[in-house]
């Protein structure tokens, strides 16, 4: 990957295909990095080291049966977090992907929240309706309730941002989502819509290489996927979506030009999926071995590491206690979260409708009725297969 | 029953070189319930396909296909993920014999695993066959064991039509079963009984089928009435002598469907019953279903109907 040193916004071009890199893989500073206090930094790395932490316990959880499935978020870690550094969270708001757990914990969403939504219990916001990873959160930050069904965010971030527009905030809407999620009618109307109606959003495609077994190549014959800014007449830019400067000085430039009023950006962050896509998956069927070895090396949070500490901005000593502190941190969210019960039997029947009708109450009615009545249990067994 | 799928698909493409599968991760993957495992190294990548994530793309490349003289057969990851589609299905697919006089059309099979019982919540559990059954020219089968899906699935694709081909995922590992070797069809449009009866008769298809059949050994049991148990495999064009049959032979009926109740498959099953059938009902009809609301996830077993849910509703049309 190629950087340009003197990389500034003016200097983008449509399609841009070298990707703007700050931190080399080694930890070495090769372009002009963001002017960020050593707080700042330091609340980036955290919040890697704890999306790691929070990935890895829950790759622990589902293993030995606890929960149903997960999402590993291996490799992502810089892409989320840099993009979530870049929001002002006051105004803005993101429509994500399922693959960004670092966007809601650099924001102080916190983890034992998180995980009740893993254990879909009592307190998951989601209120057990929706399989693991599924979030939806209204404070501290608007990140929009996470549908499966891929690409649906995108034009409704649109839409968020054109309302934001009309009722003057500044905001912006960000909205992240796969390399894969680039084939669906959402990302199409989305980039549209917001093309045309110049829209404040910022449209962040993680482009991990892979979509399930799919790779790149066979999702799309074009260079990458900036350049589907273009045809939508909206710039397009590259960014090593392991360089979590390089990612958070790209994003916030698209952001500035959205509340500046300039309309939408379109960012690819290029990255790679550190794992299987999910719990249920096996990539040694269809991923070369020797592909992880190399993404290995360009891993974000060991670069981000060798770049702060020899930048003198944090101690090896500092940086391996927040190692330490984030894995008690989640595995202790994880006993807490597991701890509570299931949502109650009538939670089937709320949130249909504002109000619940009478043949819901009905239903609701017969369904206590008949479960109490038995004291049958919930059979937690079920494998999710993808 | 995922190996019957997959077996079937291998039997007719090695009888009929116009069958293409297309999909996401159908390739190399084999799918990700492997119901296409081992395709594209038999037949090659020309003849199974991986496909960009578009399930509207799949299905409008599978109508050319079609049109075109090929036997596409069209995985769709999940039957929630079709709705992208839904306009090529409803708009397209199942109009195109209609609109051009017989000129064109569309000889095409969608296949997709549905309904609950995986722990996949509200996007990957639905069961949405009503939408694809109340569409004039779709055909619409759901297979309940291993025999029926290879024999459904090769007669779906030799089918001049589009077919919905709706595979209970529930069932895809729940049972074995032998099956023949090689080709061989099972009628569209006939029902099966699964155990005998004339005190009651229970209409299921699909992950509904053993849950029925569970009631009705139940009842059997504490009662010794002898509930009929009719699969009824193929929705749309349905088998309707069959099913006012044994709704005559029996007088007592319970419908069984996963999905929501109100306009669902069982609707249109109690009114065929009740406008052509009614003098000889003992008793109103019955419908166990799922309720009116989204597919929970932490809850779904107390939304699936299960045996004890079809019990109570035979037990309740025995004692009218
Ligand atoms: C409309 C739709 N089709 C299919 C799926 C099944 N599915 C879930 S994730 C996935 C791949 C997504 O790839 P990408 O957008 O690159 O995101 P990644 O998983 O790599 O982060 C697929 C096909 C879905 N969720 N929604
Ligand atoms: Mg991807």
């Amino acid at each position: 990957m190629v950087s340009p040193v003197a990389w500034s916004f003016d200097s983008l071009s449509f399609g841009m295909s070298e990707a703007l890199q700050i931190i080399d893989p080694s930890g070495k500073k090769v372009g002009s990095a963001p002017r960020l206090k050593k707080e700042a930094l330091l609340a980036m790395y955290r919040a890697m080291v704890r999306t790691r932490a929070f990935d890895d316990r829950c790759m622990k959880l589902q293993r030995t049966g606890k929960i149903g499935f997960s999402v590993p978020n291996k490799g992502i870690e810089a892409t989320s977090v840099g993009a979530a550094a870049a929001l002002d969270i006051t105004t803005d708001w993101v429509a994500p992907h399922y693959r960004d757990f670092g966007i809601p914990i650099f924001h102080g969403v916190q983890s034992v929240e998180m995980m009740d939504n893993m254990f879909g219990n009592v307190d998951d916001s989601a209120v057990g309706r929706q399989m693991p990873v599924h979030f939806s959160f209204d404070r501290p930050l608007k990140y929009l309730s996470i549908s499966s069904p891929l690409g649906t965010q995108i034009p409704q971030a649109v839409g968020v941002a054109m309302a934001m527009k009309r009722q003057k905030e500044l905001g912006i809407c960000l909205t992240t989502f796969g390399d894969g999620s680039t084939n669906t009618l959402g990302f199409h109307s989305g980039m549209n819509f917001a093309g045309v109606y110049g829209a404040p959003v910022v449209f962040l495609c993680q482009n991990n290489g892979w979509a399930i077994s799919c790779p790149v190549e066979k999702q799309t014959a074009s260079e990458g996927f900036a350049v589907k800014g273009e045809a939508y007449g909206i710039p397009g830019v590259t960014v090593d979506g392991n360089d979590v400067l390089a990612v958070y000085r790209v994003v916030s430039e698209a952001i500035k030009r959205a509340r500046a009023g300039e309309g939408p950006t379109l960012i690819e962050a290029v990255t790679f999926r550190m794992g299987g896509h999910s719990t249920s998956d096996d990539p040694s069927k269809y991923v070369d071995p020797q592909e992880f070895v190399e993404w290995e090396g360009r891993c974000p949070i060991r670069r981000f590491r060798a770049y702060l500490t020899s930048e003198g901005k944090m101690a090896e000593e500092e940086a391996d206690a927040i190692k330490v502190e984030a894995e008690a941190e989640m595995m202790a969210a994880a006993k807490e979260a597991e701890a509570k019960p299931v949502p109650s039997l009538d939670t089937i029947f709320t949130d249909v409708y504002a109000e619940v009708p009478p043949h819901l109450h009905a239903q609701s009615d017969f369904a206590i009725g008949h479960y109490s009545s038995r004291g049958e249990g919930v059979n937690e067994k079920g494998e999710f297969p993808l | 029953m995922v190996q019957a799928v997959n077996d079937g698909l291998k039997s007719i493409m090695r009888e009929d070189d116009s069958v293409l599968v297309l999909g996401e991760d159908v390739g190399p993957k084999g799918g990700v319930f492997l119901a296409t495992e081992g395709l594209t190294s038999e037949f090659g990548e020309d003849r199974c396909f991986d496909t960009p994530l578009s399930e509207d793309g799949i299905i409008g490349v599978g109508v050319g296909l079609a049109m075109n003289g090929m036997k596409p057969v069209c995985e769709i990851q999940f039957q929630d993920f079709i709705f992208p589609a839904f306009d090529q299905i409803v708009s397209e697919a199942a109009k195109m014999r209609y609109r051009s006089g017989g000129q064109y059309t569309v000889p095409m099979v969608i296949r997709t695993p549905y309904g609950g019982g995986i722990r996949g919540g509200l996007y990957h559990s639905q069961s949405g066959e009503a939408y694809f059954a109340h569409t004039a020219g779709l055909k619409v089968v759901v297979p309940s064991t291993p025999y029926d899906a290879k024999g459904l699935l090769i007669s779906s694709i030799l089918d001049p039509d589009p077919v919905i081909f709706l595979e209970p995922k529930a069932l895809y590992r729940a049972f074995r079963e032998d099956i023949p070797e090689g080709m061989y069809t099972v009628d569209l449009s006939t029902t099966r009984d699964v155990l005998p009866g004339d005190d009651a008769v229970i209409f299921c298809y699909g992950a509904m089928v053993p849950v029925a059949t569970e009631a009705a050994r139940r009842i059997k049991e504490s009662r010794n009435k002898d509930a009929r148990v009719v699969d009824l495999r193929t929705l749309m064009p349905l088998d309707e002598d069959a099913v006012l049959q044994a709704a005559r032979d029996c007088g007592r009926i319970v419908i069984v469907q996963e999905a929501p109740r109100f306009c669902g498959y069982g609707s249109e099953l109690s009114a065929m019953i009740a406008e052509h059938a009614v003098e000889y009902l003992e008793a109103p009809i019955k419908r166990v279903t799922g309720f009116d609301t989204p597919f929970p996830n932490t809850l779904e077993n107390y939304y699936l109907p299960d045996a004890r849910r079809v019990t109570d509703a035979v037990e309740e049309v025995l004692d009218f």
